[in-house]
């Protein structure tokens, strides 16, 4: 017996995929190997995700040290490589605690429902040539309707818990991650509409010169937008350190602990590859028919490098700030980027409605000055309000607390 | 490969049924909301069946990502909400403007002439369903397999993108100007009520 993939099917195009349905297709019925290839895939998926948050935690922590001029991290292993596997060790023998009076069915669900969206987001992503899982038509948008349920399960965190700190955590995460969500749709909407399709193999195929190039400004604003809502510094104001509490998952512990860790570390590692997807051309490099994954590998390294780099450079901001520079910062950048976008494609595409690779270059330096430009103006804004404003403690309006009066 | 498509309808139709009933039947008012979010999922599931992707998507961004959030929001701004939802004496209007919604729907369901799309139009829906945010050009309906300049035009026209820009710019914009006078008479009402 040998079982057809019909060629319109999304899991079609990947490679992977046929190869284990054909081979379980021989011995077994059409519809069993279906499922049996679908679960090979989401292992190998959640494999990538959860050792991609391993290395990652590593990388950070090493390159931390470097930047604070200390060693990091080296005991076990070469390099300490094997730290990562001590911190899981750590935490799979810690207790694991639920606390009184939680709401326990949606406190044990949250780790899950956390980590869930990042897996179900690397299913669009192509590692290289015709490798992502579902080859659908509306990535972009899937990723970002994925990326939203996060939101839910933060809200979750800390309702469960029973616990006000938690709650504030959780009302403050959420107040961050839906204001930072409006610039980054709509810097993703400019690469939309430069690529003509909302796929992320034919995003990358558009990008004959990367797009972080062609819309520096459109870049920018989703790095930024990304730190924040991956609740990485300098927009970590919700759990960090010098903060009373941890933030929303301050009553978790042990197993549930290390998979909300995950979560963040893997969500570092999916967001960089969505981000080395979108603007670095993804797999599109020399001799990508063969070495597509190694330069999406490559590009997602220095994406994350990035996102460390920022952690290591930059003071953090205070809850208050991180709302001014999503609305009065990184809302009117994205603006611009769209409308700059907009009147480029609109003026430069040919008959066929096609940009060629001389148009992109066009739009590149056009997109250049205004990046710079946008920049340096909004940034004096902001910056001036921020100085000249006198403030006072009663404006300071935090979500989810009540205004604090002082008299 | 029909089996599991049903497989997936059922086990759809039970998740959406038992959470919408949980909805209406739980006390705690936050586990109901998390419980709406399902129902929104599962009929997400439900437009992934019928291949249209683009709904699906939609669906969870909205419903899921925007209008859920905003009822916990508001849920957790509410005051002694962990007491429960309390009884009230709403519950016959409560029955019976749903069934008659009900009744309604199922006559509008029974009584719509459903006709298949014909097999050449459905490469377009798909077209339309897909392109929707970026204008549908000549180039990608092209590659969309549309060969002759009038199957173009035709596709075209059928791009939600285009209709909504084109023939239905001024019902879209004004939808989106109330929605933006909403938002402003909220912020006003809630800022005048603070200070």
């Amino acid at each position: 017996m040998s079982c057809q993939l019909a060629a319109d099917n999304v899991l079609y195009a990947n490679g992977l995929y046929r190869l284990v349905y054909d081979l379980v297709g021989t011995i077994l019925p059409c519809w069993l190997s279906y499922v049996i290839a679908g679960l090979v895939m989401i292992f190998v998926l959640v494999n990538a995700v959860l050792l991609g948050a391993a290395v990652i935690t590593w990388a950070e922590r090493r390159l931390l040290g470097r930047f604070q001029n200390r060693v990091g991290p080296n005991r076990w292993g070469p390099f300490g490589l094997f730290q990562p596997l001590a911190d899981l060790l750590k935490l799979l023998t810690k207790e694991d605690l639920t606390p009184d009076g939680a709401d326990k069915p949606v406190f044990a669900l949250v780790p899950i429902l956390m980590v869930a969206p990042l897996v179900m987001m690397t299913a669009v992503i192509p590692f290289a040539e015709n490798t992502s899982l579902a080859a659908l038509n509306v990535g972009v948008l899937y990723i970002l309707a994925v990326s939203s349920i996060t939101s839910i399960a933060i809200f979750m965190a800390g309702w469960s818990s029973n616990n006000r700190y938690a709650m504030f955590g959780a009302a403050r995460s959420v107040a961050v991650l839906i204001s930072y969500e409006v610039p980054v749709v709509l810097s993703l909407l400019g690469v939309v509409m430069v690529a003509a399709s909302m796929s992320l193999g034919s995003i990358v195929e558009a990008q004959v010169l990367p797009f972080f190039l062609v819309q520096p400004l459109a870049f920018f604003v989703f790095m930024a937008g990304m730190s924040a809502e991956l609740n990485r510094s300098p927009f970590d104001v919700a759990e960090a350190e010098s903060e009373i509490i941890a933030g929303y998952h301050t009553e978790y512990s042990g197993v549930k602990f290390a998979l909300i860790q995950a979560a963040e570390f893997g969500g570092v590692g999916v967001v960089s590859a969505i981000a080395a997807t979108l603007f670095l051309g993804g797999w599109s490099g020399p001799w990508s028919e063969y070495l597509g994954w190694l330069w999406f590998l490559i590009k997602t390294g220095a994406i994350v490098f990035l996102f460390i780099w920022f952690r290591a450079t930059y003071p953090r901001l205070r809850i208050d700030q991180i709302m001014a520079v999503s609305w009065k910062f990184l809302l009117p950048l994205s603006l611009v980027n769209l409308a700059a976008v907009t009147l480029e494609v609109f003026l430069l595409r040919g008959p066929e409605g096609v940009l060629t690779t001389g148009d992109l270059g066009i739009m590149a330096v056009i997109n250049v000055v205004v990046t710079v430009v946008a920049i340096w103006v909004f940034g004096n804004l902001i910056r001036d309000r921020v100085k000249f404003q006198a403030r006072q403690p009663s404006d300071v309006v935090v979500p989810g607390v009540t205004t604090i009066e002082v008299h | 490969m029909l089996a599991i498509q049903d497989l997936a309808f059922w086990v759809l139709s039970v998740v959406a049924i038992v959470a919408a009933l949980g909805v209406v039947l739980v006390r705690d008012l936050f586990r109901a909301a998390l419980l709406l979010a399902v129902v929104f999922i599962a009929v997400a599931g439900f437009f992934v069946l019928l291949s249209a992707e683009f709904l699906a998507v939609v669906q969870v961004l909205i419903y899921v990502g925007a209008i859920s959030v905003l009822f916990i929001f508001g849920i957790m701004l509410t005051r002694n909400v962990r007491e429960g939802n309390l009884p009230n004496h709403l519950q016959i209007p409560a029955v019976l403007f749903p069934a008659l919604l009900l009744v309604g729907m199922v006559i509008a369901a029974v009584a719509t002439d459903w006709r298949p799309i014909p097999e050449a139009a459905t490469d377009m829906v798909e077209l339309a369903q897909t392109q929707s945010v970026t204008v549908l050009t000549e180039g990608a309906l092209e590659s969309g397999g549309f060969d002759s300049s009038q199957a173009r035009e035709e596709a075209r026209q059928s791009g939600l993108a285009d209709l909504l820009i084109g023939r239905y710019v001024l019902p879209f914009e004004a939808v989106s100007l109330l929605l933006l006078a909403a938002l402003i008479g909220g912020l006003a009402l809630a800022r005048s009520r603070g200070s």
